[in-house]
């Protein structure tokens, strides 16, 4: 139970939300961060975004429904350390998140859950946009995505990837460094 | 030796494995700081797998975030009437108490928001690493700490181990000359420098800010400017100890005493930059131009001269954010209409903060269609400010003089905008809704937002103080 579930391949049609610098309020707006638990977050996800017609937002679509890969543009994920974020999104059904650049708490929180973060060229991103809705393949044991027409590379640091693919915990890799930890601790000095 | 930055000195010191080919290195947490809001679901990972913490002893929490703001008599126990704050805060009673974390709740006479009551207490020192579920972590580099928000996921991880597992940042250099001017503040600087480098222009580095400009800055100010790093992206902003900084902790209640201060002095000296240190990334700003800034858009980077305007050449990202904003292209921020006034935030709602509010709002009244709350950041800064009059400045020209807590800022306890309401605020994000739903802000210095609270509209405070 300490492990989450590998993750290898996420292979799902897209949801494009393109614009720049979604922030974490956009994703999971603070009135529904009140709660103690982590499930059922989804109905806070873009809550305020949702529901309004004169946007025409994409989660609002049918075919949106289903959907683990959602396309959104530059620093996706900036603003609030919220982890919540990440939990609305994988309790929504989202697996991998692809943009050009993502924020980089939003990034970590996004590992510690499973959640893939895709950071891909902009030409390549540019036709992942054009492509809404199409099915792509988010491989991480070979740190590609693909689609009809295009395939792009992403990188990971290599221990990121290895978490993602075996399921692995960074709560348990720092609990197995227990000896290094107290022998840093006898070291410091504990004024204050 | 090779010569180092003051990051790098910060993280050597705390590297308790260093990184191999397969994992990241281990680093050491020297202070972890808990808010209600983010930490139940860490305290449930600790329960689920039968984990203790390890270093009560490191931890601090607080309640900020959820409490109301609401003015009420002193001492007195408070239970908020949200039923879900109220869990949450019961929560946060309880997971503390069980792990003998001490804990400023409300009622207490330390309580505050997180980034404001540390450093007031001392535990903000040079050299630490301090993490917080918060990504406004970033403020406790005004003293020369290296400090960052992080997850729930990894406040577990502090919680149980208190350390984290990184991958090492990249560092910028932002080098600032010259000196502000009058009537032009940190938070004119803060705004100034994201604007320049933009919303994800620090993305990945840790900043070092320097030069002159920042070297006359008080650790207020610099707390001002370290906790807006976040909004360029920045993972933590800091500042070399000097004078000030040793000044400014000198008999705070958790700084060293005796002995004990010279040598933590003396070691805090040895954590500047040394002289050819190389950082991968160097901007210059220059401050002596600089006036009082605000933002018209969605993002803190959107941001001009109070006395400019919206840029008249926009692009879609633009378009979307002034749509939402309710302004045209090219329009003058001046002159703007204002309906609420939010002076707070563990951006601006220090002791300084408050006097330069006060500063403008003493002997005017505010326009009688504003609303204008002043939200002291801590208990401390309220007893401070009320022993200099200030609640009575504030209260006497028309504006609300509230508890301690983010309020406004993040719109979850109460104190929010109504759809469609304007605010100039000093907290950090003008996002869509971060006030309440519809509502839209402009970011700015207290002077800026007294200024408007008094003309009632978007005002260039220089013309209204001496
Ligand atoms: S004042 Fe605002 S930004 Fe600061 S900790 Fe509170 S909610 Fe976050």
């Amino acid at each position: 139970m300490t492990s989450r579930q590998p993750v290898s391949l996420v292979r799902s049609r897209t949801v494009v939300l393109a614009a720049a610098d979604i922030d974490t309020d956009q994703i999971i707006p603070a009135r529904f961060l009140k709660g103690t638990v982590r499930e059922g977050l989804g109905r806070g996800l873009f809550a305020d975004w949702r529901g309004d017609a004169s946007r025409s937002f994409a989660l609002d679509r049918p075919e949106a429904a289903g959907a683990q890969v959602l396309v959104a543009g530059a620093n996706f994920g900036c603003g609030s350390s919220r982890e919540h974020a990440v939990w609305a999104l994988m309790d929504a059904g989202f697996r991998a998140v692809v943009s050009t650049k993502l924020a980089d708490i939003f990034k970590r929180n996004a590992l510690q859950n499973g959640l893939v973060p895709v950071e891909i060229d902009e030409a390549a991103h540019a036709s992942l946009v054009a492509a809404e809705g199409r099915e792509v393949r988010v491989d991480v044991a070979a740190l590609t995505v693909s689609w009809a027409g295009g395939v792009a590379a992403f990188a990971l640091p290599p221990f990121a990837r290895r978490c993602l693919l075996e399921g692995r915990d960074e709560l348990d890799i720092l609990l197995s460094h227990e000896d290094a930890i107290a022998a840093h601790e006898r070291g410091v000095s504990l004024e204050a | 030796m090779t010569p180092r930055t003051l990051f790098q000195k910060v993280w050597d010191a705390h590297v308790v494995r260093p990184a191999t080919a397969d994992t990241p290195a281990v680093l050491y947490v020297d202070l972890h700081l808990l808010h209600e809001v983010t930490s139940p679901q860490a305290f449930a990972v600790l329960r689920e797998r039968g984990l203790a913490v390890r270093r009560p002893d490191r931890t601090l929490a607080t309640m900020d975030h959820a409490i109301p703001t609401t003015p009420r008599a002193a001492g007195r126990p408070f239970v908020p009437a949200d039923p879900e704050a109220a869990a949450q805060v019961a929560q946060l009673e309880t997971n503390t108490r069980g792990a003998g974390i001490t804990l400023y709740g409300v009622g207490h006479d330390r309580q505050g928001i997180v980034h404001v009551i540390a450093p007031e207490l001392g535990v903000t020192q040079p050299g630490r690493t301090i993490v917080c579920g918060d990504s406004h972590t970033s403020t406790h580099g005004a003293l020369g700490a290296l400090a960052f928000g992080i997850g729930t996921s990894e406040v577990a991880q502090v919680l149980a181990t208190q350390c984290l597992l990184q991958e090492p940042p990249r560092t910028l250099a932002v080098e600032v000359e010259g000196r502000l001017g009058p009537g032009v503040t940190a938070k004119d600087l803060a705004l100034a420098l994201i604007a320049r480098l933009g919303a994800d222009g620090a993305t990945g580095h840790v900043v070092e800010y320097r030069g002159p400009a920042v070297r006359a800055l008080s650790i207020e100010e610099r707390m001002t400017v370290c906790n807006m790093s976040i909004e360029a992206g920045a993972r933590a902003g800091m500042v070399a100890p000097d004078e000030t900084t040793f000044a400014y902790l000198k008999g705070r209640p958790h700084a060293p005493g005796g002995e004990a201060w010279e040598r933590a002095v003396s070691g805090w000296r040895a954590l500047a930059t040394d002289e050819g240190a190389a950082f991968d990334r160097v901007v210059a700003f220059d401050a002596t131009s600089l006036e009082p800034m605000i933002t018209y858009g969605t993002n803190p980077a959107m941001a001009v001269p109070v006395r400019g305007h919206v840029p008249a050449d926009v692009s879609g990202p633009t378009q979307r954010a002034l749509a939402y904003m309710g302004l045209a292209p090219g329009q003058p921020m001046l002159g703007h209409p204002v309906d609420v006034v939010f002076i707070g935030s563990c951006t601006n709602s220090r002791l300084s903060d408050l006097r330069l509010a006060a500063s403008v709002m003493r002997g005017r009244k505010v326009a009688p269609w504003i609303r204008a709350l002043v939200v002291p950041g801590s208990q401390q800064v309220k007893r401070e400010a009320e022993a200099e009059g200030l609640d009575r400045t504030f209260l006497e020209a028309g504006a609300e003089w509230r508890e301690a807590g983010c309020s406004m800022c993040i719109a979850m306890n109460g104190d929010r905008l109504e759809r469609g309401q304007y605010a100039v605020s000093t907290s950090n994000r003008n996002f869509e809704g971060r006030q309440g739903p519809g509502g839209r802000t402009f970011l700015a210095s207290p002077l800026t937002a007294a200024a408007a609270a008094v003309c009632g509209h978007i005002a260039d405070p220089r013309e209204l103080v001496a």
